[in-house]
This record gives structure tokens, sequence and C-alpha cells, in this order.
């Protein structure tokens, strides 16, 4: 009941956190998409570049988010950002790499070699092959990818309001300090919420992508 | 029209370089059909793929039409000749419509004179445009995919077809039925075609032309009855098989063996009147005509008669007969099911046209046999 009373009360700070919860996952996934599609695409070429950069990528999935911020304090520090908004969104941007990079990269490889053979010998480029034929057909599990790292982010952005980014983490973070259950539990819900939300949206979106021919 | 001159592919390996393709010179006249035919890893697929330069030959040339390929942007090359695979490759993320279309809208085409080429083609490999335009691969049985897959090597109508085994993951009713629409299509498009096979009956079926590879060498090359009748060596005659005169005879039409020595009788003739017919040409038997000339039963020669009766009360019903289009694996077999030695022979129009025999059969395959030069 205090919980609904506190979510009631103020409704219009949710809001707000919400909207620089979404600002961040939104900005930082969003580049990650302009960075690691083309690299996921890159790395089709090359296995040995391939391997390297899923290695790399793992890599960066493996250092917890918290120690990835206090990383990045004094780093940033040196432009005037070490705090707020700009570590979460690299944050974000990093861990974002490994699903995209590698749905993108296993999308594409995955495209049946016929496919790939009929393309050629009819006289397609290679830009016009990922263009008309293996990006339609990859962009599915791409969506997938990039739907996992929307969640997974989600949380993650969650942390950063430790270090002054904002977003729901705050209320998360100040009902710890506070010893305030209704704020925990009202940053909690609202992190959860806002996921699951994102994860029905971005799904609904893969399937609107998803070439009729190739629906299941 | 096509002409391969000492086209050689080797390949590094491990072991060493493997001559994929060694110098290979195939020359195929406008409007033919070569086929490419040999055991799986003879360089067939090779040589094929290196007339649109999927696969870059180490040394030697092709000529389209008189023209160096190599004076061609590969790109260019490849829209300009039609490329039908084993496995179809349609794409799943296009419409059949839009498939079919594929180099047309790479060409240019504006998108009305695509589409009315597509429902062309369509109509061309027997699927109804009205049902099938707007249909995805997925929604097709595999004959159809492959029918699509033809129409879309058509579709910017190519001098030119390459086909790499296209009919070769059917099951083999609808490929009977799909290699015979093809030779229709054919009849009518004249394109110039080298098709890979390993399957000698597809060959001798659709071929104007074999080219038989062993490990990258070309073996013979020959129209098919020559291969069947003159296998260069035992490795050929070994590929086309012991059966290799049987399939000679799906080569040749009922027409070139009409015998017309047996004599015509009415079916109003007096008995009389048909045994000295029968008598003056010394035949075995005499076919009974009736009035539209069609054959209508025979009369066996001899046995004894009684004054009065008709042709009619003597005869007997004919077990079969074959059309002077028919081929004379058609012929025989329909021999060996009635347990005869001869057929009587008809028209489109059903009017009789002779008789063929086993004995004028054998006679005429054993010609190509004592042909000069033959061993």
């Amino acid at each position: 009941m205090e919980v609904l009373d506190f979510i009631f009360g103020n409704l219009s700070v949710l809001a707000d956190r919400t909207l620089e919860h979404l600002s961040i996952v939104g900005v930082a996934v969003g580049l990650a998409i302009l960075t690691g599609v083309p690299i996921g695409i890159a790395i089709t070429q090359n296995r040995r570049a391939a391997d390297a950069v899923l290695y790399v990528a793992s890599m960066i999935m493996t250092i917890p988010s918290i120690a990835l911020f206090g990383v990045m304090i004094p780093v940033l520090s040196l432009v005037g950002h070490g705090i707020g908004y700009l570590p979460a969104v690299i944050a974000v941007l990093l861990y974002s790499q490994l699903p995209i990079i590698r749905n993108t990269y296993t999308a594409i490889t995955n495209v049946d070699p016929a496919l790939r053979e009929a393309a050629r010998g009819m006289g397609m480029t290679a830009i016009q092959r990922l263009a008309r034929v293996e990006i339609p057909i990859a962009l599915p599990v791409i969506m997938a990818g990039i739907r996992v790292a929307v969640v997974m982010n989600i949380g993650i952005t969650a942390i950063a309001a430790y270090i002054g980014a904002g977003g729901l983490g705050t209320f998360i973070s100040r009902g710890i300090s506070q010893t305030d259950s209704r704020q925990l539990i009202t940053g909690a819900i609202a992190v959860s919420l806002l996921a699951i939300v994102a994860d029905y949206t971005l799904l609904w979106v893969q399937h609107v992508l998803t070439p009729r021919g190739t629906r299941g | 029209m096509i002409k391969l001159d000492n086209l050689t592919k080797a390949f590094a390996t491990a072991s060493g370089s493997i001559l994929a393709a060694d110098h290979i010179n195939i020359a195929v006249d406008e409007g033919e059909i070569c086929m490419l035919l040999g055991p799986s890893g003879c360089g067939k697929t090779t040589t094929l793929k290196m007339i649109n330069r999927l696969i870059q030959p180490s040394s030697g040339k092709i000529y389209i039409n008189g023209k160096d390929t190599d004076a061609y942007d590969p790109v260019e090359l490849r829209r300009s000749i039609g490329y039908v695979i084993q496995q179809v490759g349609l794409f799943p993320n296009m419409t059949v419509e839009e498939n079919i279309c594929v180099v047309p809208r790479l060409l240019g085409w504006d998108k009305s004179k695509a589409h009315k080429r597509a429902a062309e083609l369509l109509a061309m490999v027997n699927l109804d445009p009205a049902l099938f335009l707007s249909r995805y691969p997925k929604e097709l049985s595999g004959g159809q995919q492959q029918r699509i897959g033809v129409a879309r090597a058509l579709a910017a109508d190519p001098p030119v077809l390459l086909m790499d085994e296209p009919f070769g993951a059917i099951d083999p009713i609808n490929r009977e039925v799909i290699q015979d629409e093809f030779r229709k299509l054919q009849r009518r498009l004249r394109k110039t075609v080298m098709f890979v096979s390993h399957d000698v009956d597809e060959a001798v079926k659709m071929a104007d032309k074999i080219a038989i590879f062993r490990a990258g060498k070309l073996e013979q090359f020959d129209t098919p009855d020559n291969i069947l009748a003159h296998p260069a060596n035992d490795f050929i005659a070994d590929f086309v098989g012991t059966d290799r005169t049987l399939k000679r005879l799906q080569l040749v039409k009922v027409v070139a063996a009409v015998e017309v020595t047996a004599p015509q009788i009415s079916i109003d003739h007096s008995l009389e009147h048909a045994t000295a017919i029968m008598n003056e040409h010394g035949g075995e038997f005499a076919i009974v005509i009736d009035d539209a000339g069609r054959p209508h039963a025979w009369l066996a020669a001899g046995g004894s008669h009684r004054d009065g009766t008709t042709v009619a009360a003597r005869s007997a019903d004919l077990p079969g007969t074959v059309t002077v289009d028919d081929d004379l694996r058609t012929a025989v077999s329909l021999m060996f099911r009635h347990a005869v030695s001869w057929l009587a022979v008809v028209d489109e129009a059903g009017r009789f046209r002779g008789c063929i025999t086993q004995n004028g059969i054998t006679r005429l395959l054993g010609e190509t046999y004592r042909a000069p030069g033959a061993p």
C-alpha cells in the first residue's frame, strides 16, 4: 500500500527517470547497432578476425559493470565527464557489442551458401548481395541480438545511478542508502516492467522486419 | 557459340596442385544443349563455373559468340548468362515475381516491363501467373521451385544458359515431367545450354552433344548416339553402361525404322482376295485397314479358309500401335509387353504408315556400328 502511495505521489518523477533511463539505453544501443552490425558483417570475410573480435567482445562482457564505471571515472575525468550520462552510455555501448556483433556474424554466415552462389551467379555485386539477400534474411537474428542487448542493458543502466547518470536506478540506490523500501521496490518494479515492455516491443519490431517469405 | 579453348583450372592443395580441368576444348553451336557428364569430382562443375567466371580459369580462353569472356566485367557477364543450380537458390525473402525479376531489375528494367516478363515466364513453365506471382518460395513444391529457377534464369532472355544438375534434387516422376517440359521449351527458345549431369539417361534424353569427363580430362565429346554406339574407351563404355545400346533406342524415332512391306487389305475384302494379295507380297501377315485408312486388325498368312468367309471373321486385333514420333524404346517396350515381333505404325492422324519389326530395329542399330571408322 505504501509503495502504491509512493508511486502515485511521484508519477512525474517516475516518468522523468524512465525517460532518462530510456535515453541512456536507446542512444547507447542505437550507437551499438551502427558499430556492431557493420563489424559483424565485416568479420564474416575473415575467420581469424572474427575469432579475435568475438573474443574481445566476450571479454568486455565479463567485466562487472560497477568496475567498468569505476575504471572510466579517471579516464573520462580528463574530458570533464568522469561521472554522469557519458560513462553510462559508453558502458552500455560496450556491453551491447557482443550480442549484436555475434548475432550479426552468425546470421550472415548461416545464410544458405546456395543463395549466395545463386546471387553471385546472377550477377549481383557484393553490396547488392548484402542489401537484397543476406541482410534481409539475417535481420530476424540480428534483431534478436539487439533485443538481448536492450533488455540486458536496462538492468545495467540501473547501476549507472551510482555514477550519477540518473534513470530508474536512482530509486534503487536511494532506497538502499535511505533504507526506504518504498523507493527500492518502486525502482525494482519499474526497471523490470521497462525491460519486459521493451522486450515485447522489440519482438514485435522483429516480426515486422522479418520478410514475409521467411516467417515461421 | 560457346567455345572452350584449352581451358584449365589448377587448384593448390596440401599434396600439390590438382588439375580440376585439364586443357578442355569444347565447341557448342547456337541452340544446342551440351551435357557435361561424369562421376563426381571429374571437373564438370568446375568447367561450367569457369564459363560465368564464378571460378577463375588458370589458363585457356572461353569465347561466347566469338567474344573472349575475359573482355567482360564478371558481374556484367553473369547478368547476360542464365544460371540454374541444383539447390535452386530462390531467395526466401522475395516473392516469385521478385525472384524472377532479379536480373531484369539489376539491368534497370522498369517495374511494369519486369512484371509483364515475370507473368510471361511463369506461363512458359506451366505455372498460373495469377496464382504464383505473389507466392513465396517456401509455399512451393520442389518441382515448382525449380520451374521458377528456370524461369528466373530465362528472365532477361540470355542467349546462354548454364545449368548445374538442375533436376538432380527432384523426385524421379517430376524429373521426367520437368525434363520433357524443358525440352519443349528449348525447342522454342533455342538457347545455347551447358548442362551438368551425372545421369547418363538424362544426358541421352536432353543432349545434342555430350562431353564426358574423368579426373579433369575430357574423355570424349560427341553426339549422344556416337557416344553410345562408339565409346572412345573402356571408361566411357563402362560409364554409359552395358545397356548402352538399349539407351540408343530412345534416340531414334519410329519413323526411321518403318518398313512398308506389309500388304494392306480392306476389312470388306473376301478372304480369297486377301490371300491373293498376301501371296503376291509374300509377307507373313497383312494389315487390315478401315475406310479412314486406320489400321484395324491383322491377318496371318496361310491357314485354311472356306469360301465366302470375310476378312473380318478371320483377322485378329492388333496388340497396339505406335506413332511415327514415338522413340524406339517405347516401341520395343510395347513389343516385349505383348510378346510380338512387329507393330503397326500410324501417323498423328491415326492413318497406317507401315510396320516396325524387331529385325528391322536390329538392322538399323547395327548400321552405325558398321559405319566407316567404327571398331
